[in-house]
């Protein structure tokens, strides 16, 4: 009881004076507490700490606005030489980037440092629904765009708009203005207006809907993903079914421009250690998170590839000129 | 027989001495973080959420703490509300309505008391509500779409004329100021930018918070200089310190009323405690007989909001817990919570979590009662704050409100905001336009928009859409009522009322 008041006193403190001087390095999640890339954080930095791959404790700062372009703006402003400085990203910030959503910055005024874990892409549709795997789905919308909407959890234009326009991208349809899609809050909102009845499918990630799955409310169509995923081995890749859509929302990392080479080099080793320990395993088996481990230079030229097929989607949808 | 074993489960779980001194702890950081201006639930508990890793609490532990101080909060929220005319939080910003009158006729002991125990009422009777109901409940949210919410938020909007007593034009320009700083942001619906300026800063939009402490505390302040300290809010007399048992059974219909009002408003995902004691005020003073007492100290004016708010913030926990959508920004946080301790809720969390779910609502009737007992006997100490000249008590609101606010984002660029938000509260009130509008214009009006634009979006924009269920035209019908009544009741209120309530 004891020991528990005392680390209380201590958590108070920590939490009420989180004075950056304690901690030699900082990982800045551009967000409040909760959520992707607070988790991002806070998992992976605690885990470079435990299994010895860095060698202090690394500070958690929460900095939200600007959908994480206050973030951005602040480490290619301030921070630009930091080597003691990580900060979340997540396929959202390569959207935001690509779509010129940072107010003119770019996304090479940073250095991506790598992911170490995805929440894969998924279609949804409710128990009920008439369509029981993805072609079904996407042929209805192609006949009939105007009577078939689809729900996600990020706004219009965000990487779950996204998915269902290359989706159907790949059947040929490319009058992509027509496609309906509504933006609410989150991927279980998304998923409630589905399962009422006000939208025909729902876009996200498979993280939101586990619940779901398990009460037997929805039924997941396909899984944009390379392989099944682990643990939901019944639900066909959209890839299987012929479309050949990857779109995962991956959990990583970006550095400051400027900071050193040799500090590059020693978050990538950290990063990769706790990619392949096995409490981050055990970490992205709890948070539904799949396998994907691109870390380094290679991970900067995937981010690349994926802004352009954004960029170009993006333009087509008149969400950016 | 299974509702009691579940209980019996609860309870087992909840009364640790563990679990039982992280309740009471969670309660008394709550109370504090709610009467502090610019410390809401939702940035109380986020920023606490780093004690729960720090003190390595088990899944069940840490909700206990937090939804203690979620609960405390809403608590506290009345205090500053009826001593300061601050509201500690947003959903508190109702109190402020006829708590401070009454405080300012001397009555302030009263007022607290009889606020804590509407208080103790919507937050008691709401976690029976989520302990028997929660998986019934649950399916009300398939029911709305955006038309049915579109309804629901104009329904609020509605019903906003009554709520400057002077002047109802002056009510619709506070609403329309509301709105239109509502519509700074991204919007949603195009991922383009509206009255940013190209300032990053304002992508995410306005935050209430920052909103409200600015129109209240920051106004409060300004005030204080222009008179040098003569024209000062804070004089309100102490008022000898009693239990008012008479006014307490006087508002138990009110109380238990305006629980179910705010119970319903909590369910609802998006609607949250600020909606529920607007509506749960709005609803009392369309029923009151006499309305020229609200706004002026009206006993019912305090016991309504704070027994809908706190109803509220325990129906917001049934969308969190059975769908995983957070009816409010505080179980937003809260699931984000959950979401880390591995737990997802979802609509098998009561099955397949037991203990979390029961731990959690025996440990909720328990930091009720600890909460009535910390808040009635302590209204004596709350009130010393009274007794604190405004030249000390004043420049402490100022030091709290700036902490507060740089602590939500860490920018300097809230805190300009916020002392232009007490310019145009200062403005507002030499103006004679009431604040409490704007707020519940930014705060509603957000969601008012989205939610039409996406039903024009579903409908290919048929406006017959919005009428197109059972729900939505009863509340639409509810709206209009709300909208005309009070025209045709002000020319039947000038004939001379019979005596009597």
């Amino acid at each position: 009881m004891i020991k528990k008041i005392k680390s209380f006193a201590a958590g108070l403190s920590v939490s009420f004076f989180a004075a950056t001087s304690l901690f030699s390095a900082e990982c800045i999640a551009p967000a409040n507490p909760g959520g992707g890339w607070d988790f991002t954080c806070r998992t992976i930095t605690k885990i470079m700490y435990d299994i010895g791959a860095y060698d202090s404790p690394i500070q958690v700062t929460n900095m939200a606005g600007g959908g994480g372009g206050l973030a951005y703006g602040h480490v290619v402003n301030e921070r630009n030489t930091d080597d003691n400085l990580i900060v979340a990203a997540s396929s959202a910030t390569a959207t935001r980037l690509a779509q010129n959503a940072y107010s003119g910055m770019t996304y090479d005024q940073v250095r991506f440092l790598g992911a170490i874990g995805a929440d894969p892409g998924v279609i949804v549709v409710a128990a009920d629904s008439p369509y029981k795997n993805l072609n079904d789905l996407l042929d209805a919308v192609i006949a009939d765009p105007a009577n078939h909407a689809f729900a996600g959890g990020s706004a219009a234009g965000g990487f779950d708009h996204l998915k269902v326009l290359m989706a159907l991208g790949k059947k040929g349809f490319t009058d992509i203005a027509k496609v309906k899609y509504i933006g609410v809050d989150g991927d279980a909102d998304a998923i409630t207006q589905t399962v009422g009845g006000f939208t025909a499918a729902m876009t996200g990630d498979i993280s939101g809907v586990v619940g779901f799955i398990k009460s037997g409310d929805v039924r997941v169509l396909a899984s944009f993903t390379d392989e099944r995923i682990p643990g939901f081995e019944d639900i066909p890749t959209a890839k299987e079914q012929g479309i050949d859509v990857v779109a995962v929302n991956w959990r990583g990392l970006y550095t400051p421009k400027g900071a050193s080479d040799a500090s590059y080099k020693k978050w990538t080793e950290a990063l990769r250690k706790v990619g392949d320990s096995a409490e981050w395993k055990k970490a992205m088996e709890a948070n539904g998170l799949a396998p994907f481990n691109k870390v380094g230079p290679n991970f900067q030229d995937y981010v690349v590839g994926v802004m352009a097929e954004v960029q170009a989607l993006s333009k087509e949808l008149g969400v950016m000129k | 027989m299974e509702l009691f074993q579940n209980l019996a489960l609860g309870f087992g779980i909840a009364l640790t001495l563990t679990t039982l001194s992280l309740a009471i702890i969670g309660c008394i950081l709550g109370t504090i973080i709610g009467a502090l201006p610019g410390l809401g639930p939702s940035n109380g508990v986020a920023i606490l959420i780093p004690l729960a890793f720090t003190l390595e609490l088990d899944a069940t532990q840490a909700l206990v703490l937090m939804t203690s101080v979620y609960y405390g909060a809403m608590y506290g929220g009345r205090i500053s509300s009826i001593l300061l005319n601050i509201p500690g939080d947003e959903p508190a910003m109702m109190t402020t309505l006829d708590g401070y009158p009454m405080a300012k006729k001397g009555r302030a002991g009263d007022a607290l008391v009889l606020s804590g125990v509407s208080s103790f009422v919507g937050a008691f009777l709401a976690t029976i509500g989520l302990m028997l109901l929660a998986p019934i409940l649950a399916r009300v949210a398939f029911y709305f779409g955006p038309a049915e919410y579109f309804a629901l938020y104009l329904l609020a909007f509605c019903t906003l004329g009554g709520i400057g007593a002077e002047n109802q034009a002056k009510s619709a320009i506070a609403v329309c100021l509301g709105l239109g700083i509502s519509m700074i942001g991204v919007d949603n619906s195009t991922g383009m930018t509206r009255f940013t300026g190209g300032n990053l800063h304002l992508y995410d939009g306005v935050d209430f918070l920052v909103a409200i402490v600015g129109l209240f505390a920051v106004t409060e302040i300004f005030v204080f200089i222009e008179s040098r300290g003569k024209d000062s809010a804070i004089g309100v007399k102490l008022g000898k310190i009693s239990i008012p048992i008479k006014d307490i059974l006087a508002t138990k219909w009110t109380m238990l009323r305006a629980t179910i009002v705010g119970f319903t408003a909590g369910v609802l995902p998006g609607a949250g405690a600020s909606l529920g004691s607007f509506l749960a005020y709005m609803s009392e003073k369309s029923l009151a007989k006499e309305k020229k007492t609200f706004g002026t100290g009206d006993i019912r004016g305090v016991a309504a909001p704070e027994a809908g708010n706190n109803a509220a913030a325990g129906g917001a926990l049934v969308p969190m817990l059975t769908l995983g959508v957070p009816g409010s920004g505080t179980t937003a946080v809260l699931l984000a919570l959950l979401m880390t301790l591995n737990i997802t809720p979802g609509p098998l969390l009561f099955n397949e979590r037991p203990e979390v779910v029961w731990g959690l609502i025996a440990t909720l009737l328990i930091a009720n009662f600890v909460l009535l007992i910390l808040n009635v006997p302590l209204v004596k100490v709350f009130t010393k704050i009274l007794q604190v000249p405004a030249s000390f008590l004043l420049p402490g609101v100022a030091m709290v409100s700036f902490v507060g606010i740089y602590s939500l984002s860490g920018s300097y660029f809230d805190l300009l905001l916020m002392i232009g938000f007490g310019v145009l509260g200062f403005t507002l009130r030499k103006l004679k336009i009431p604040a409490v509008p704007v707020i519940l214009g930014i705060l509603l009006g957000g969601h008012m928009e989205v939610s039409l634009r996406r039903a024009m979006v579903l409908s290919n924009g048929d406006w017959t859409y919005l009428f197109n269920s059972y729900i939505s035209v009863g509340l639409w019908i509810a709206a209009f009522i709300g909208f005309v009544a009070p025209i045709f009741l002000r020319s039947y209120l000038k004939k001379p009322t019979p005596t009597g309530k």
